[in-house]
């Protein structure tokens, strides 16, 4: 099996990398580029814990081939933090306690962040609908919700300032 | 010294809400799971499933695997000898992780391959040729019971029972035949419950590492990696001290990470090709081949006065549990009457044989299903004595002095508290529209103590590590920081809990059965006391006084008496500082089996309401009410709660192994094996009693499984307070609803006609 | 395996018919790259479709609407004139799926990939949408005559969908899709139905309908439409739009859903969506 070369953007920073044409990027943030942060729950799009965003846009790097990702910019959750700052969202989590064993905790963290990308001010029912297809099973979702609530306000007042 | 009995004590970190130390890895990814590491020159290793139910393995030929070009060890059942000695349980998991003559259930693995990375590894498991001879097989707990069903473990086949009947737990008390002869009304009802999975979304994952002199590392993702370490070691000849066991983090458990899997297959791929295997499961492998919990059937009967008074009540409850027996049944038998003071009652649990894989613990394990029975029989009793649910349960209700059903006699507990708690409850107001009911259910369950050994050492700086051998699975770290920051008397920022692993502490028990905070939590107690003897001594000699004139307060030592009375306090930071002259390092240090453990009890209340075009029932509200002893961190207390009622919705509502004619799994994965989604759940209300357990010197209860236990039954009972039909299957699906729905509408027609 | 990444249509057709191994088309990869996954399928050829740019783009033009078979979910349901014209298609093709899933999934996707159960296709047929399908030839197809079984296309060898197209509206249309799912999101359709309707003076003068997840392939249920037009959908004629459904039905008991139940949800969801469209017509 040949190796597909891929040069890329991954939270900003220029990679390389090589990967067989059918390895999930999944795998190749993990196991090539030590990007750890994305998880495997299930491999099949179902449970959101290895959510990045592929040029803005939420999905699930298993549901994407490595080789997919030449020319594009993507974000996982070791982005999310701006130095020794946390993000409203990374910060709200632990506030809240949104997250008892934390699998799933930077898939929500992403997808959270797609989420208030688009809408600022979403509705508790919009928030839940959004992140639907991220799976916890410990927290049953309620401080979840609360956290992405305060951040949303965190960051609505932080913009305000700028 | 180690004196357990409850104080009464006022707090200055307990119940405060301080931040997880594990909080800010698990947001910026950086936390390590199962699959998060690598050992250099790591193999990847990947197991060979049986497709069929129960087939008889006739031959393994794996010598064309062997050949190909970068598999670097094939095994079998042959590379793994018994040595079990005659210990059936650890003969049972030999089993279990892989299967010997037969194959026991869809998924049972039959050979492993570790080869230098996935792709090969495939190609090799490809390459495994297995001839199986199809046997009959059995999936349903009820058919498995039948004289003529095909015997899932023949040398546990006992004379005069069916072949798959293992045993079974009888409790209670009094005399039921002459209790239901008492009673004015009797309700008795049938139900069954669908096979659950725990659903953790980390799946199993380990790095294993044995080398040929025996000596070996396992990282791995477990709720007890000690357990996990003796387990592997027994099964593949290994002294304890030699394999040493580090936890990951480990990404949700509830269970089913209280058992070994491929651990120990991981380790004899390491062994046989002398590098480290990783072997991390496919969500397909955690649904086939890992623990889920018991389906059953049961019939409940209750006996009541007209004036609601329960006098008989009994329970008879199969628990299906795999291709291997366990104690499902029992636990189930043991809780079934928990909540109530009935004079006459009986429950028996039936452990029972299917070819389906192996059950482990799951929260509460066997308590929801009797639950669910006891409780949507309660409210039936209740329509029929025409008297308030929550009234006859209180009317019932277990006090402190009741005798158990299972034998003890409850000391203070808090199930009328929560009962009470619910009847004042501003969710019991909540305005109900069509198509829309509230259900109340209660539930119980016990508490474990068992054995734990802890380290507290003390820096030059005076800042605190605490070494536990109890994994972390709900925040734990955090509570039993404050408890050693309590005791101490400092801040909590200054104790960092590290989980340490099985070379660096002696045996802990697995975190089950609630007992992690509880008897870790007793441990970091008497370790931070054991140290704070040492600290006065130390404070004693930087002052050349007595050590019986030193007390310790606020995080200072004092000296008492009018004639040290003049001398400042020392910190302990001061004394810390000091240490290296005053006679080494500080620390404290403790070892116990924890006794004590308390019982815990919880109510919860829902509404819900049913599409009765469609038979979908939708959660409207959710409350949880349930005893916590003492909430050391309450805001971790609410999260095991609330986690803990989501379970137990997605049971009552759409989780299930469904499987086909051919005794084969149709639903391994999350597509279809559907647990509840955000959407699916409204904010789940909660409302924490303390009512402290007097064998502990905070008063702590293990808060972790009690609320999965309820929802079950509280479904139900909405469910029929909502459209007028009585579910008896779980789940609760919009077919069976539905089916109901039809059911009840045809039987009103018939009686119409007659 | 080999990945190409074409960037003309013409260079992705001869890609595919230069393979002599089996070659596949990647455009979202929400079904595709599920497969590989789990060892359902050994591609010898991935041809990833999404940087043709004319794959990528939604026209809007006098005879309707022409969707780039690259075009996301997510992208659907951000083309405000798409989404006034057929809410219901959107609608449907915006319940596949998490949001991940709907960053990537596409109609074509989930055209090709032929599940019966497919959520966008029920509401395609009822919008009378066409398949363009690109091979050594040009060729248009009803999107009911794509699907021939399940995971079986009428598509040959070396044919690939360039873009779906759906047709203008006339004045008081509308269309919608329903489904049932045990959950609120994540599932199959045990059940789907699109409908599409144009009124005259308040009467159903035209109608599609089409049933998602009861039959091997998705159907469009010409006895059904026949129920509803000529009516201003009254009790009688959802009654028998409902019984239409139900007997069009030819369903599998399997762990999704049962016959009984299926047949049974056809005919409620039928009534449902017939509402909704109807509303959107401008009807009362």
């Amino acid at each position: 099996m040949s190796g597909v070369h891929v040069t890329t953007t991954i939270n900003d920073d220029p990679i390389e990398y090589v990967c067989p044409a059918d390895e999930s990027l999944l795998d190749v943030l993990r196991d090539r580029l030590g990007l750890m942060g994305a998880k495997e729950g299930c491999g099949t799009g179902d449970c959101g814990a290895c959510s990045i965003t592929l040029d803005g846009q939420l999905v699930c790097s298993c549901l994407v081939l490595g080789a997919e990702a030449e020319g594009r910019s993507i974000t996982t959750v070791e982005g999310m933090a701006s130095g020794e700052k946390l993000h409203p969202l990374q910060k709200q989590f632990i506030d809240n306690a949104a997250l008892q064993c934390g699998i799933c905790t930077p898939g929500f963290l992403v997808a959270s962040k797609a989420l208030l990308d688009e809408n600022p001010d979403p509705t508790e029912t919009e928030i839940r609908y959004a992140l639907a297809g991220n799976l916890c099973r410990c927290t049953g979702y309620d401080k979840i919700v609360k956290a992405v609530q305060a951040a949303a306000k965190d960051l609505r007042k932080q913009n305000k300032k700028k | 010294m180690s004196d357990s009995k409850y104080t009464g004590q006022d707090f200055k970190v307990v119940g405060t809400r301080v931040k997880r130390p594990d909080g800010l890895d698990k947001v910026t990814g950086r936390a390590r799971y199962g699959a998060d590491m690598n050992a250099p020159g790591q193999l990847v290793g990947l197991m060979l499933r049986s497709p069929y139910a129960h087939a008889k393995i006739k031959k393994i030929d794996t010598s064309k695997a062997e050949k190909l070009k970068g598999v670097k060890a094939v095994i079998t059942s042959k590379d793994l000898p018994d040595l079990t000695d005659g210990n059936a349980g650890l003969y049972d998991t030999l089993e279990n992780c892989m299967a010997r003559d037969r194959a026991l259930y869809d998924g049972h693995a039959v050979a492993g391959v570790a080869a230098i990375d996935k792709s090969t590894a495939k190609k090799a498991l490809k390459l495994i040729k297995v001839t199986y001879e199809k046997l009959p097989h059995v999936t349903d707990v009820d058919e498995a019971l039948k004289p003529d069903a095909p015997a899932v473990q023949p040398r546990y086949a006992q004379e005069g029972q069916p072949s798959n009947f293992m045993s079974q737990g009888v409790f209670g008390h009094g005399d039921i035949d002459q209790g239901f002869a008492e009673a004015d009304v009797i309700v008795e009802r049938s139900y069954k419950t669908g096979q659950t999975h725990q659903g953790y979304i980390e799946p199993h994952a380990c790095v294993a590492t044995l080398s040929p002199d025996g000596s070996g590392e396992l990282w791995v993702t477990t709720q007890g990696h000690f357990s996990y370490r003796n387990t592997c070691a027994q099964l593949l000849g290994l002294d304890f001290a030699k394999l040493k066991v580090t936890s990951s983090e480990i990404g949700g458990g509830f269970g089913g990470k209280t058992h070994v899997w491929m651990e120990p297959i991981a380790l004899a791929l390491s062994r046989k090709a002398n590098r480290p295997v990783k072997m991390v499961m496919s969500r397909e492998e955690v649904f086939k081949a890992s623990g889920p919990t018991c389906s059953t059937s049961m019939e409940i009967k209750l006996g009541a006065k007209k004036d609601g008074s329960i006098v008989a009540a009994s329970a008879v409850c199969r628990y299906m549990g795999g291709a291997f027996p366990g104690i499902w049944g029992t636990l189930g038998g043991m809780t079934a009457f928990a909540c109530y003071n009935i004079p006459n009652n009986k429950a028996v649990g039936v452990n029972v044989l299917c070819n389906r894989p192996k059950v482990a613990a799951y929260r509460a394990p066997s308590a929801p299903m009797m639950a669910f029975g006891v409780e949507s029989t309660m409210d039936q009793l209740a329509k029929e004595l025409n008297i308030d649910p929550v009234e006859l349960r209180l009317k019932n209700v277990a006090r402190e002095g009741t005798l158990a059903p299972y034998g003890p006699v409850w000391g203070p507990i808090g199930i009328e508290p929560t009962l009470e708690a619910v009847r004042k409850h501003p969710h019991m107001k909540a305005k109900l529209g069509k198509n829309q009911g509230r259900g109340v259910a209660c539930g119980f369950w016990f508490n474990i103590g068992g054995q734990t050994c802890s380290d507290l050492n003390i820096g030059a700086d005076g800042t605190v590590n605490l070494t536990v051998g109890t994994i972390d699975v709900g925040g734990a770290r955090a509570s039993l920081g404050m408890i050693a920051a309590e005791e101490l008397g400092i801040a909590y920022e200054d104790v960092r809990v590290n989980i340490g692993d099985t070379s660096s502490l002696g045996h802990n028990d697995t975190t089950e059965g609630s007992r992690g905070t509880f008897s870790s939590g007793m441990a970091a107690i008497f370790a931070a006391r054991d140290a704070v003897e040492i600290l006065k001594s130390r404070a004693a000699k930087m002052w050349q006084i007595p050590v019986e004139s030193v007390v310790w307060e606020d995080g200072t030592a004092k000296a008492m008496g009018a004639e040290h009375g003049n001398l400042p306090p020392l910190s302990l930071k001061e004394i810390a500082a000091k240490a290296g002259n005053t006679g080494g390092p500080i620390a404290g240090h403790h070892e116990a089996t924890a006794d004590g453990a308390g019982v815990s009890f919880a109510s919860h209340i829902v509404d819900v309401e049913v599409d009765p075009e469609t038979g979908k029932t939708q959660i409207l509200r959710y409350t949880v009410v349930q005893d916590a002893g003492k909430a050391i961190h309450p805001q971790y207390v609410e999260g095991q709660f609330q986690g803990a009622a989501a379970q137990g919705i997605g049971w009552a509502l759409n989780e299930e192994y469904i499987y086909g004619d051919d005794g084969r799994l149709q639903n391994a994965g999350f597509l279809d094996y559907r647990i509840p989604v955000c959407s699916d759940l409204p904010n789940i209300d909660t409302k924490i009693l303390e009512i402290p357990n007097p064998s502990h010197p905070y008063g702590i209860r293990g808060v972790g499984e009690t609320s999965i236990v309820p929802p079950l039954g509280a479904i139900g009972n909405a469910i029929s307070n909502a459209v007028g039909v009585r579910m008896n299957q779980v789940p609760m699906s919009p077919p069976r609803i539905l089916k109901a729905l039809d059911d009840a509408m045809a039987d009103a027609n018939s009686s119409e006609v007659a | 395996m080999r990945y190409e990444s074409p960037t003309t249509t013409k260079e992705a057709v001869s890609l595919l018919a230069k393979e002599k191994g089996k070659a596949f088309v990647l455009a979202g990869g929400t079904d595709l790259l599920v497969r590989l996954r789990m060892d359902m399928i050994d591609p010898d050829l991935m041809v990833d479709i999404k940087r043709i740019p004319a794959m990528m783009e939604i026209k809007k033009s006098a005879t309707g609407f022409k969707i780039g078979a690259g075009v996301s979910g997510a992208n659907l349901g951000k083309n405000k004139a798409l989404v006034k014209a057929w809410p219901g298609v959107v609608e449907a093709a915006n319940l596949i799926g998490s949001d991940q899933v709907q960053g990537r999934c596409t109609m074509a996707g989930n055209l090709c990939n032929a599940s019966p159960a497919a959520d966008s296709v029920p509401a395609m047929i009822a919008a009378g949408a066409k398949a363009i399908v690109v091979g050594k030839k040009r060729r248009t197809v009803a999107v009911e005559d794509v699907i021939t079984g399940p995971g079986q296309t009428s598509l040959a060898k070396g044919e690939l969908i360039e873009a779906i197209t759906l047709p203008a509206r006339p004045a008081k249309s509308g269309d919608a899709y329903l489904r049932f799912i045990p959950r609120t999101e994540m599932d199959i359709a045990v059940v789907g139905v699109g409908i599409s309707l144009t009124l005259s003076k308040g009467v159903i003068a035209k109608a599609r309908v089409s049933l998602g997840a009861v039959a091997p392939t998705p159907l469009l249920v010409k006895a059904a439409a026949k129920a509803i037009i000529g009516t201003k959908l009254d009790d009688d004629a959802l009654e028998a739009l409902a019984e239409a459904c139900s007997a069009a039905c030819n369903p599998i008991d399997d762990k999704r859903g049962t016959i009984e139940y299926r047949k049974r949800i056809a005919g409620v969801l039928a009534k449902r969506t017939a509402k909704i469209a109807y509303e959107r017509a401008g009807g009362k």
